[in-house]
């Protein structure tokens, strides 16, 4: 077992624990700097997506992780991003000009349901904003003028400074850089007291009050951020596949991202990654078994459903930390060894949690 | 005046299908506190059923109905015994996600048993119409409303005079309270699962006819959800009218502004009800203070 010897109250909020945990972060990110000398075109768009997801992840574990704010909606924020991104740079934009520009639209919409968010509680405001979602598909479906409605959007190649990002390698690393930063924004964010207020949100929204947390300006911030990054990921999906369709955004995409932070593991960013990691590695898996499977249900189009709210309900009923929960045990049980005990991560459980009054 | 009548009593029909689909929503929420996402999903398996007794199995129409009434309540039980149970105590956005998850897995697996294709339940008054003046109307328009109906009166009377029903009154007003005198409030809510699957169940026969059924007419649960909501929370009758406010804006917004506004609107109406009331129409739960 390792201790860290604290000698200053900064040292709590430190984003790196200790040297051995900073020099594996190192290894990490020059693992994936070095990854496309080493690795198929096909494996370098799978990472590319991984990253665009897990930005995303990231945008909906800022609200539903750590703010305590579930959102069924997420989808619209990301549609709304590709969308906005797609329209402004085929008018254009330079590229790092309506990138930013369509996370801040998008951020500002994120505010309007923010402020409406402060009337809603939990299962109401998911389902605001499932209705929200609904709602924007609708809008880009039946707009052709400005989206091409069902017949989709074209979007024009990535380009910055007169260099093509159409390559794959090169746009890795483009989605890489933004999910370095992302990451590096909301790892600060959350250290900071803004984060630490979300938290408090989180926890109770009556003690946060009690604390000076005002909530309004919280929910809102939430909102705006996550909707932000989201709206980013979007602008980047939108690079990815390359033609725009209200079909490429549905209620389907919404529950895989609130799947990527249950199954990633609820309140961590750690979370995010492995989340991100489960859905874009799932659908392969499905595609390798498929030839293993018997032809009647390797064919129908249930399968990928099937795994995917097989595994959430799995997660939820038996490890409702996710992925990265899971992680933390196993790592204690090493760090431990022969003294781990399973009921260290035993949860209380009440009989009945109502809102109602009696 | 001819179509305003036709528009209305297709609307009501429609209404009542997503009334008896959140009538299933309320009496969960009612008595766990727990949303079923999969409500739809139960409404979809239920015709699924209906179909498969009175077309592959040539059963006679009113013994299928029958059955499958039972059949899909017992598959709510096996649910709840099996699934929500273990859910109790955990926070309501968990519980949501389990029944999220459940509704893709049963979607998927009604996939697989009965295909993709669209099928049809054949009812003994398919194909008829009443004709009234110019309004032509088809029966089994008239059959959801009057189904609707009969099922309201039950429920009413379940309610009102069974020993079943009180006790279920009782737990879903206060579940230790009701414990202390005796109710065994976990059969109570095994129970109240399986009522609503056969509700769904219901629903779903009467809704059948209306439409092909495909794995997919269980996303008009989301409706049905926002029907609830419209209706107030926790209230049957608001389900029900919450349902038919849905169900007939639907219909005249369909055909004054075209398809897409008609599909919307249920969500325009959510959105609207929750900022201006969020409570609903019949509002009967109140928030906690602390």
């Amino acid at each position: 077992m390792r201790f860290v010897l604290k000698t200053n109250y900064g040292r709590d909020i430190d984003i790196f624990k200790h040297r051995a945990h900073a020099s594996w972060y190192f290894v990490l990110i020059a693992a994936l700097l070095l990854a496309p000398l080493v690795l198929d075109v096909f494996y370098e768009k799978q990472l590319t997506e991984l990253f665009i997801w897990a930005i995303a992840g990231a945008g909906l574990m800022l609200l539903t992780g750590y703010s305590g704010l579930v959102s069924l909606g997420h989808v619209a924020f990301m549609a709304l991003g590709a969308y906005i991104h797609a329209i402004l740079y085929s008018r254009g934009w330079p590229l790092f000009l309506s990138i930013p520009t369509s996370a801040l639209i998008t951020g500002g919409i994120g505010v309007l349901i923010g402020v409406a968010s402060l009337r809603m509680t939990g299962i109401y405001l998911a389902i605001a904003t499932l209705a929200f979602a609904m709602i924007v598909e609708k809008v880009i479906a039946h707009w052709p003028a400005l989206t091409g409605g069902h017949s989709g959007f074209r979007v024009d190649d990535p380009a910055m400074f007169g260099y093509s990002l159409d390559s794959s390698t090169a746009y890795y690393y483009t989605c890489l850089t933004a999910l370095v930063l992302v990451f590096f924004g909301v790892i600060n964010l959350l250290r900071s007291p803004t984060g630490r207020s979300f938290i408090a949100v989180r926890d109770s929204e009556i003690s946060a009050q009690a604390m000076g947390v005002n909530l309004l300006q919280t929910k809102t911030l939430a909102f705006a951020l996550s909707a932000g990054l989201t709206g980013l990921a979007g602008a980047l999906y939108a690079h990815r596949i390359g033609f725009l369709f209200p079909d490429a955004f549905t209620i389907m995409t919404s529950i895989m991202l609130l799947m990527l932070v249950v199954v990633g593991g609820l309140g961590s960013l750690h979370g995010v990654i492995f989340g991100a990691f489960f859905i874009t590695i799932v659908p392969q898996i499905i595609a390798i078994a498929r030839d293993w499977l018997p032809t009647g249900i390797a064919q129908s189009g249930g399968l990928e459903p099937l795994v995917f709210g097989g595994v959430l309900i799995l997660f939820l009923v038996f490890e409702p930390l996710g992925i990265y929960g899971r992680w933390v045990k196993i790592r204690l049980f090493f760090s431990q060894f022969p003294l781990y005990r399973k009921k260290t991560f035993l949860r209380q459980k009440s009989y009945l949690k109502t809102e109602r009054v009696h | 005046m001819d179509t305003i009548l036709q528009l209305l009593l297709k609307g009501i029909s429609q209404g009542c299908v997503y009334g008896l689909i959140a009538l299933g929503f309320v009496l969960i929420y009612k008595a766990t506190e727990m949303i079923n996402f999969a409500q739809g999903e139960l409404m979809m398996i239920g015709a699924l059923i209906a179909v498969t007794f009175t077309e592959y199995l040539q059963w006679n129409y009113f013994v299928a109905v029958v059955l499958t009434i039972l059949a899909t309540g017992f598959i709510g039980l096996l649910l709840e015994r099996s699934l929500l149970r273990r859910m109790i105590g955990e926070p309501p956005f968990a519980v949501l996600m389990v029944t999220i998850g459940l509704g893709f897995v049963l979607r998927a697996l009604a996939g697989m048993i009965w295909g993709h294709d669209p099928q049809e339940l054949r009812t003994p008054y398919s194909d008829a119409v009443i004709s009234m003046g110019d309004v032509f109307v088809g029966v089994s328009n008239l059959v959801v409303i009057g189904g609707t109906i009969a099922l309201c009166i039950a429920l009413f009377l379940f309610f009102r005079y069974t020993r079943i029903g009180i006790a279920m009154q009782a737990s879903s007003q206060n579940q230790l309270a009701a414990y202390y005198l005796g109710i065994p409030v976990k059969r109570i809510v095994a129970f109240t699962w399986a009522l609503s699957a056969g509700i769904a169940a219901i629903a779903g026969i009467l809704f059948a006819p209306l439409t092909a059924i495909t794995p997919n007419i269980g996303f008009s649960g989301i409706k049905a959800f926002a029907a609830a909501i419209v209706g107030g929370f926790g209230s049957l009758p608001g389900a029900i009218i919450g349902g038919l406010a849905i169900g007939i804006v639907e219909q005249f917004m369909q055909y004054n502004f075209g398809k897409g506004l008609g599909d919307t609107s249920a969500y325009f109406m959510l959105l609207l009800m929750l900022l201006v009331r969020p409570s609903g129409l019949i509002a009967s739960t109140q928030k906690k203070k602390v």
